[in-house]
């Protein structure tokens, strides 16, 4: 495989073209007439977790609500580790990029007198199935945004701990692109695919969060040597059986209570948290008293129809589970299980450590979405504000930057990885295939599921355990390390294969430095399995002479303004 | 989940290749759709409702316990009419207006 070089200039970089990187490019365009590349690994059309759509707007300060009251949840809900001054800066553009997105199209319920209709008591409904569609169309309407489909994006070209574009390559042609930036947004999501999945045959990328976004993100800071946060506080989500499909749609939509299987309300036994529901799921079922279900038989038959319809607008295979079997939510009870565990930003506190203004530990380069940490609860309009709240951080940037070091161009050759050392091999070498690929993958998810605490060990894990997991983590890495790619698909999927594993160690290392349990459910240290105010705090990490160096922070106040 | 695409009605338009989130969808030689790994489909149904031709059926993997219904979408205006042909033939239609939010 041949590999041709094309090199592409712009002023400002978006890696990942989702909810975002789109988002981050419309604001950025609103204040400014410098250029903008959006590198996406899809097609902005539909890529990233939007793909199928939204049911609600999970983030929204309701009438006599504050952006502080969602601090404050969002805290609580994360047992203290959160960076306020993430969580208020995004609380205060929640209704703003809400009200910008109505005015681009996306549908929201209204009340008679005219105000958005709530769902509980931070949500709106929406008919979120065409959301991506939406954004995208606003972004191909902007003229200085150029769109590039369809390139992975591996590398960071960083020098002196500062960055000057990206290294990419083309899904479909052989092409490695050389992107030189002045500034870059990481944008990429999270990551799945690291532990098994509820369905590991045939079916196995049907799992809640998107099989393609595999944490290229993080693992590029990482290599590049960026300071990541509380990995630890992986997300795993309480979802209907098989489908996998979202439930908050069924309790806070029709009211639906968790019941076991002796009809019993259990949630009010546990913490009211977003772990503590999935915990207390978890032990009704170890203590024999599964399956656990959503109490929907007896709602009314137009709630039943609706809740098909809610359904196809953002995870369709729920719809057809019920109307292939006949068993509507008003014939059975929908059953509900955990899923395997996620990195993501959006819903917890995992991702890049940045400073207020969403910039990295990398001069120059910035995080937003499910790639940024510190700040939990973001959901798609958390997301948004991010990505406006980082534009202008990286705009500002630019500005200065351009009075005193001019011009940022790339430096070839300044990155911490030769791009080149990947290509060079399919020359030498045949193809490993695909299967070898994928064998590798399911080896990997093998091993953090019962050493890292997956599915199947009910989210725990031990020192010893985790122990283990690194070391035979660190063997498969070696043996990805030797494959080969035959065509540039190829060379994605080992490049994913890549990131995840590295993204591995990097959870483990977090696992281990977090001696107590604190957020039952998503992480259960059988070793430490109570909480301690010793570890209120953040767990860091930086990627130092191949070892995870753990960093402990303190904890940073709303008002305040954390500078790296 | 995962999808099927009927050869004999895709008109190789290259629309459901463009959206695919995981860019699992390729046009071959002869013109026409086609998905090589089906198991790395995430379910999203955005090729369906992209699919000019109804040449694109969705469907649950036996893996999960699907029964072997199919489901395809068709677009008019801003209706989205879901059509799902259950196990024994009969065919149930889901029509949803994308400026109708009533729903939960
Ligand atoms: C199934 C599901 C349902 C959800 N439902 C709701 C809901 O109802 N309400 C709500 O408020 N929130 C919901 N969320 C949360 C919300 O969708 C996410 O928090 C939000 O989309 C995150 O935005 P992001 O830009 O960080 O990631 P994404 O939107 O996923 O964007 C990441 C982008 O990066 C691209 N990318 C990845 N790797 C690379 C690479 N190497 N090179 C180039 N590009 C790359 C991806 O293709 C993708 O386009 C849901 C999430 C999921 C997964
Ligand atoms: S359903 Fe989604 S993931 Fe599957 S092939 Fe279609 S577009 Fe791709
Ligand atoms: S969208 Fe439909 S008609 Fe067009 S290429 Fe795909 S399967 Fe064929």
């Amino acid at each position: 495989m041949k590999l041709r070089v094309e090199s592409v200039f712009t002023d400002f970089l978006i890696v990942g073209g989702g909810a975002a990187g789109c988002y981050a490019a419309l604001s950025f365009c609103e204040r400014s007439d410098k250029s903008v590349l959006i590198a996406e690994k899809a097609h902005i059309k539909r890529s990233g977790c939007l793909a199928a759509g939204v049911n609600a707007l999970n983030a929204y300060i309701l009438p006599g609500g504050t952006p502080r009251d969602y601090v404050d949840y969002a805290r609580r809900d994360a047992g203290g580790i959160v960076r306020g001054d993430l969580l208020i800066t995004m609380s205060e553009g929640l209704n703003r990029v809400t009200r910008k997105m109505e005015r681009l199209g996306l549908t929201i319920l209204k009340n008679p007198d005219g105000g958005y209709a709530a769902r509980g008591k931070r949500n709106l409904k929406i008919n979120g199935e065409n959301i991506k569609p939406i954004l995208a169309g606003a972004v191909s309407k902007e003229p200085r945004i150029t769109v590039l489909n369809r390139v992975c994006v591996f590398e960071y070209i960083v020098g002196d701990n500062r960055i000057y574009g990206a290294y990419a390559v083309g899904i479909d042609k052989p092409v490695l692109y050389i992107i030189s930036a002045k500034a870059v947004l990481c944008a990429t999501g999270g990551a799945a695919g690291l532990y098994k999945p509820n369905n590991p045959g045939f079916s196995r990328h049907k799992m809640w969060y998107p099989p393609f976004n595999t944490g290229a993100g993080y693992a590029m800071g990482i290599r590049a040597g960026a300071e990541m946060t509380t990995l630890e506080m992986r997300f795993i989500a309480l979802r209907c059986k098989d489908t996998i499909a979202p439930t908050g749609t069924l309790a806070q939509g029709v009211g639906a209570k968790q019941i076991n299987a002796l009809g019993d309300e259990y949630e009010q036994k546990y913490d009211l948290t977003t772990s503590g529901r999935l915990h207390g799921t978890v032990a009704e079922n170890l203590e024999g008293r599964g399956p656990c279900c959503l109490r929907t038989v007896g709602i009314s038959r137009r709630q039943d129809i609706d809740l098909q319809k809610a359904y196809l607008n953002m995870a369709p295979g729920q719809t057809l589970r019920w109307i292939e079997s006949g068993n509507t939510p008003s014939a059975r009870n929908v059953e509900i299980d955990g899923t395997e565990p996620y990195i993501t930003g959006g819903h917890t506190a995992s991702g890049y450590w940045v400073n207020t203004g969403r910039e990295t530990t990398i001069k120059g380069l910035f995080a937003a979405g499910d790639a940024a940490g510190g700040c939990p609860q973001k959901y798609v309009t958390g997301a948004f504000a991010e990505g406006e709240i980082a534009a202008l951080a990286a705009l500002k940037y630019m500005d200065d930057g351009q009075k005193t070091a001019g011009s940022a161009r790339a430096r070839q050759g300044a990155s911490s990885l030769d791009p080149f050392k990947f290509f060079s091999r399919g020359a030498e070498r045949s193809s490993a295939g695909l299967g070898e690929i994928d064998r590798l993958e399911e080896e990997m998810q093998s091993i953090m599921d019962e050493h890292a605490g997956g599915i199947s060990r009910h989210y725990r894990y031990s020192e010893a355990s985790l122990k283990t997991a690194d070391e035979k983590i660190r063997a498969l890495s070696e043996r990805a390390d030797l494959l080969t790619a035959g065509n540039t698909r190829e060379l994605v999927y080992i490049f994913e294969l890549t990131e995840r594993l590295l993204l591995c160690r990097a959870l483990i290392a977090h696992l281990a430095a977090r001696r107590e349990t604190r957020w039952r459910g998503f992480a259960e240290n059988t070793d430490y399995p109570d909480a301690d105010g010793a570890f209120l705090k953040y767990i860091n990490s930086r990627f130092e002479d191949d070892e995870f160096r753990i960093i402990f922070r303190g904890l940073v106040a709303e008002g305040e303004v954390y500078e790296h | 989940m995962s999808i099927e695409i009927r050869r004999e009605a895709c008109i190789g338009c290259g629309q459901c290749a463009d959206v695919c989130p995981g860019s699992l969808i390729l046009i071959d030689s002869g013109g026409k759709a086609v998905i090589p790994n089906p198991e790395r489909c995430w379910g999203c149904a955005s090729c369906l409702k992209e699919c000019p031709a109804l040449a694109i059926e969705f469907f649950l993997g036996e893996d999960m316990g699907g029964m072997g219904g199919r489901m395809r979408v068709r677009r008019e205006n801003s209706l989205l009419h879901w059509d799902i042909t259950k196990p024994d033939g009969s065919l149930e239609t889901i029509t949803i207006d994308s400026r109708d939010s009533g729903m939960y």
